[in-house]
């Protein structure tokens, strides 16, 4: 059933920009617009490339955001979210906690 | 003659007017029970063309695509009996099935039964977070229902009320409720202080209003210590069950409360993302459901400040009541959800 629905009306998640867009409503309880609009802003796309996989697939490869495929030399899990934290202008929970804990922040 | 689902599951042919009725007849039930606002022509034409048309599955638009939340998240996959590690299924949610979002869980899926165990789903919880990408929650029940006896220390409300013993089950429920409320701030507390992305408030309500006061506290005090936590409230049902009756959070009373009141009261104690209900009747068609499930739905979208994502899995959100969903009434749900009631995710 996840499936189905991911497929019929998700954002796509890391395939695109589902998991950009779900931080803006978790960390500023920005309503889905909003938050389309601020992922869209950041990266430098328009709204409707947000759930292009084309597009998307490129744009997250040269910013380094994490990607569907675990490709040698990207950024992955963790490395990936501390991009994310600083293209999006949020705190990440589990990025602090990683500087905090890793003696580096 | 088109072929649709009834609210159980099982196909019957009817005519396009019959369709047309059951979605008027449904977005009226809600409209009655409610007291709100009636889908438009414009809006009942739109659904009569998603239920009418002949395809197995059906997809919305370009840029209607809303954010997909997990309550249960990596409970799922165990309950098929595939023998996989909950940071696996999390990574294949993340990789292979295109969520937006994730949510670790266990299997015992209650604060109270979690709280002997916090260090170990704390462990796992902060190795998953190395190793994805996705916003991960952190997710269990306030499940008020564990804190009576046998189960639980306090003098049970189901046995109490046939007796007539009003006030005595009225003051069991409000003592749950300070149990309840420690346990969900503990484990929530040391889940947010491993890095947890969000926390999941789900089956909210299950055991009636004292059930939903115990969240809406939970919350305040947890927005108290931690002012920037994301809390996720998912209901149990469309409406709070008044098995207390009396109970109230900020001059309201619950008991009675639906999706468009309850949300006000959900962001008012912190909650950031509200999870709406809507019950499915198994006797009513899958249209009628539908437009039911879209009208309240909508209502609930307009009376909120913070994001509203419909519960739009088995038997809710116009879902038939079914073990193995048919695809073609889920997919319709997924976008009459998007596309009419303009919700911001599931």
């Amino acid at each position: 059933m996840a499936i189905t629905h991911a497929l019929a009306a998700g954002m796509g998640g890391v395939r695109t920009t589902g998991d950009l867009v779900a931080r803006m409503q978790m960390s500023r309880g920005m309503r889905l617009g909003e938050a389309k609009a601020y992922v869209a802003e950041k990266l430098g796309v328009s709204v409707e490339d947000l759930t292009d996989e084309v597009v998307m697939g490129e744009v997250r490869q040269d910013l380094g955001l994490g990607r569907v495929h675990a490709v040698a030399g990207e950024p992955k899990g963790m490395e990936a979210k501390f991009r994310i934290a600083r293209l999006l202008g949020i705190e990440i929970n589990s990025v602090n906690r990683f500087l905090k804990k890793s003696s580096l922040g | 003659m088109v072929l649709v689902r009834n609210g159980d599951g099982s196909l019957f042919e009817a005519t396009v007017d019959q369709i047309k009725a059951d979605l008027e007849e449904g977005c009226e039930d809600a409209v009655t029970r409610g007291k709100i606002a009636p889908l438009t022509s414009d809006e009942l034409d739109r659904l009569l063309e998603i239920c009418c048309t002949p395809a197995k599955f059906i997809g919305t638009e370009t840029g209607n695509e809303l954010v997909l939340t997990y309550d249960g998240g990596t409970l799922k996959m165990l309950r098929l009996g595939i023998p996989i590690g909950r940071t696996q299924i999390i990574q294949t949610h993340e990789r292979a099935f295109g969520a937006d979002t994730m949510e670790l869980a266990h299997i015992d899926y209650s604060y109270k039964a979690i709280k002997p165990i916090v260090a170990e789903e704390r462990a796992e919880l902060e190795q998953a977070l190395l190793v994805t990408v996705l916003p991960l929650f952190y997710g269990a029940m306030p499940n008020l229902g564990l804190y009576s006896q046998p189960d639980g220390p306090i003098p049970n409300p189901a046995e109490l009320l046939p007796m007539g013993k009003i006030e005595e089950a009225r003051d069991a429920q409000e003592e749950a409720v300070k149990l309840a409320v420690s346990d969900m701030v503990y484990v929530a507390g040391r889940m947010y202080e491993g890095g947890a992305d969000g926390i999941n408030f789900d089956t909210t309500g299950a055991a009636g209003d004292s059930d939903f006061l115990a969240a809406l506290q939970a919350t305040e005090k947890l927005k108290e210590k931690y002012p920037d936590i994301c809390i996720e409230m998912g209901m149990a049902g469309e409406f709070v069950i008044g098995m207390h009756g009396e109970l109230t959070y900020d001059g309201v009373r619950l008991a009675g409360l639906y999706p468009h009141q309850q949300v006000k009261l959900a962001a008012k104690a912190g909650v950031r993302i509200f999870g709406a209900v809507v019950n499915t009747n198994s006797s009513k068609s899958f249209p009628w459901n539908l437009a039911r499930a879209v009208t309240f739905m909508k209502a609930c979208v307009d009376a909120s400040e913070i994001p509203v994502h419909a519960n739009v899995g088995m038997g809710v959100g116009g879902v038939p009541v079914v073990d193995t969903t048919p695809v073609d009434a889920v997919s319709r749900v997924s976008v009459a959800m998007a596309e009419i009631a303009r919700l911001d995710g599931l």
